[in-house]
Parts: C-alpha cells; sequence; structure tokens
C-alpha cells in the first residue's frame, strides 16, 4: 500500500505562514494589552482602597 | 494545470491578513476625529476624572467606533467592491474574509463597551453600544441603501462621541453636550453630499440613493445650503451659551460664513469643472471646519486649566 499523497490538505506557503505568525503576534499582544488594561482600571478606579481588604 | 476547485477552497479558507489589515478595518481616519471630539466632551463636562481613566476611556470609545467601522465594512464589502474609492478596502480585496471581520468587528464591539463601562459608568458604556448599534444595524444596514436621508440620519451616529466623552465624566448627558452633537449632525450632510456629487457615478454604480443621485442638482445644492446656514447658529450656541469662549465664538462664526461662502460656491458652478472644485472645496474645508471648532474649544480648555495651575501655585 502506498504511502498518502502529500496534496491532501492545504499546505501553507512560507509567506502564509508568516502572516500566520504575524497574526498570532498581534492576538497575543491583544490579549496581553487587555489583561494590562484591566488591571490598570482596577488599580486608578479602585486608588488606595486596593491595599483595604478583610483579612 | 490548476486545480480551480482547490484554488478556491484555498482562497476561503486560509487567511492572507496581515495584522494591518484588520488596523484598516478600524478606518483610522474616522477614529481620530471620533477620539478628538470626545476629548473635547470630556474636558468641557464638569466633574473630574482621572486622567489615566479618562484616557482608557477615550481609547474605549475610539475602539468602538472602530469596530462599528469594521462591522460596515462586513455588511458593505459588496458595494465597496463596485466603488473606486472603496474596492482597496481588505474585504473587497480579498485580504481579509469577511467572517474574520464580522468576528473582529463583534469581539471589539463587545470589549470596547465593557472597557467603557467598568473604567467610566454604564451611562456611557450604554451610549457607545447604542452608538454602534445606530451606526450598524439603522444606518449600515437600514438606511444607507434605501433612502437618501442616510447620512443625514446615519449622521447621528458620527455625532455622538463628545456625548460618549460627557457622560463617561458626569454619568449623564445634558444640553451642552447636545449642542455639540447638534454641530456635527449638522455638519455631515453638506460634507457628505460635496462628497457624492463627485463620487455620483461609484455611487449610481453601487446602487446607493445619495442625495445627488435620486434628486435634481438644483434641490441637492439648496440642500447642501441650506444645512450649512443651519450650521451657523448651532456653530456658535456654545458661545452664547458660556462653554465656548471669544475664540470659540471667532472661530464657529468666520467658520460657518466660510462653509457657507464654500456651499454657495456649488449653488453657482455652471459648468462640471467648477462643480468638482466648489465640492472639493466644501469637502476639505468641512473637515478643517469641524477640526476648528474643537480644536478652539480644546485650546480654551487648556489655557484656562494653565491658568488655573498658575495662579496655584502662586498663590
Amino acid at each position: 500500500m502506498s504511502a498518502p499523497q502529500e496534496t491532501e490538505g492545504l499546505r501553507l506557503t512560507d509567506e502564509e505562514k508568516a502572516r500566520r505568525a504575524r497574526r498570532n503576534k498581534a492576538i497575543g499582544f491583544g490579549v496581553a494589552g487587555l489583561c494590562l488594561l484591566f488591571y490598570v482600571i482596577t488599580v486608578f478606579k479602585m486608588g488606595p482602597a486596593i491595599l483595604s481588604r478583610p483579612m | 494545470m490548476s486545480d480551480l476547485g482547490a484554488d478556491i477552497r484555498r482562497e476561503t479558507l486560509i487567511s492572507n491578513a496581515d495584522p494591518l489589515d484588520f488596523l484598516s478595518l478600524l478606518k483610522p481616519r474616522v477614529m481620530s476625529l471620533v477620539v478628538f471630539t470626545a476629548l473635547v466632551g470630556m474636558v468641557l463636562a464638569p466633574g473630574v476624572i482621572h486622567p489615566v481613566i479618562g484616557l482608557i476611556a477615550v481609547f474605549a470609545i475610539a475602539v468602538g467606533a472602530g469596530a462599528s467601522g469594521a462591522l460596515n465594512m462586513w455588511y458593505d464589502a459588496d458595494i465597496d467592491a463596485v466603488m473606486g474609492r472603496t474596492a482597496k478596502r481588505p474585504i473587497p480585496s480579498g485580504r481579509v474574509q469577511p467572517g474574520e471581520a464580522l468576528s473582529f468587528g463583534l469581539i471589539l464591539s463587545v470589549l470596547s463597551v465593557m472597557v467603557l463601562g467598568l473604567a467610566t459608568n454604564w451611562v456611557a458604556g450604554g451610549l457607545l453600544a447604542f452608538t454602534i448599534f445606530f451606526y450598524v444595524v439603522i444606518y449600515t444596514m437600514g438606511l444607507k441603501r434605501r433612502t437618501a436621508q442616510n447620512i443625514v440620519i446615519g449622521g447621528a451616529a458620527g455625532a455622538l462621541p463628545p456625548v460618549v466623552g460627557w457622560a463617561a465624566v458626569t454619568g449623564g448627558v445634558a444640553i451642552e453636550p447636545m449642542i455639540l452633537f447638534s454641530i456635527i449632525f449638522l455638519w455631515t450632510p453638506p460634507h457628505f453630499w460635496a462628497l457624492a456629487i463627485v463620487r455620483k457615478d461609484d455611487y449610481a454604480r453601487a446602487g446607493v440613493p445619495m442625495l445627488p443621485n435620486v434628486a435634481s442638482d438644483r434641490n441637492t445644492r439648496l440642500q447642501i445650503l441650506l444645512y450649512s446656514l443651519l450650521l451657523i447658529p448651532f456653530g456658535i450656541a456654545p458661545f452664547f451659551m458660556g462653554f465656548g469662549g471669544w475664540l470659540y465664538g471667532a472661530t464657529a462664526l468666520v467658520g460657518g460664513v466660510m462653509m457657507v461662502w464654500w456651499s454657495v460656491g456649488i449653488l453657482r458652478a455652471d459648468d462640471e469643472g467648477r462643480l468638482k472644485k466648489a465640492c472639493w472645496s466644501l469637502f476639505g474645508g468641512s473637515i478643517i471646519y469641524l477640526f476648528a471648532v474643537f480644536a478652539a474649544l480644546l485650546l480654551e480648555w487648556a489655557g484656562g486649566f494653565a491658568w488655573a495651575l498658575l495662579r496655584g501655585s502662586l498663590a
């Protein structure tokens, strides 16, 4: 029995792979930025009160 | 020999988009005007907002506006493809798949409203959500292809950012931001109709019933003049209401007269060449007008702020 043909499925060209990598990086930065944004909002909304929590 | 089926599959399955293509889905130039007008609404509002929270609010409003731009490009990809001005946009040019633009726009809409609501208050968040809804559902899906009043009513979406900015600080709406709303609202028809006269063939090909395509030339030109005339009293209203100073009053008056002057130029143009020139004058001039009146408000505020700081440090 012969091995499956390499043409099955779509193979990305180098350019397509590079663009996918750039998109992934952008999503990564976007998610990290969103986390940072929520952190900053929390700190500046709560101010010093952020430290006073019931133990 | 190429396999057409495989080619089509490849085109529809593999995204060829660069992150910058997604950025251009946000209509950065429209976003810059939104940022500017929202910022003015925010600084004029009575009350205090932490500068960092203020910056985050402006950012959220800008992203919300960008998201509505992306959803607009998703829905309008078919007409964008046949118009020279828009044919190179990411979806008609094939760089971004419609589904990608839809998800991108929806995700950013939800996130921008959430961030604004959490960072400031839910009146501002709700107003931003309404702005996005109005632009995408009421204007893009409802009015744009159906009525010549499309940009008149749809202009409300573009006019809301200063109201959202004001609400971010105060948690409510007042007459002052509504005056700023009216200025942008009345400014929109002459601005877009000047462009629509020049791009009449484009709009006809796309089947978008802009006023110059469905009304007589004279009717269109008269309506441009009418809105420009209405803009004068609304433009100088902030001066008489006390939230615009002399610099603002002078800018709005001179700018308003210029808008009427350019509109009269369109009304009186008696050949195609002169008409085009007059339309470009109004189109470009109207951008400068809007920028100048809002810049005047911002400058006066900055002047007052600097003066208060100086007096505080001397006292």
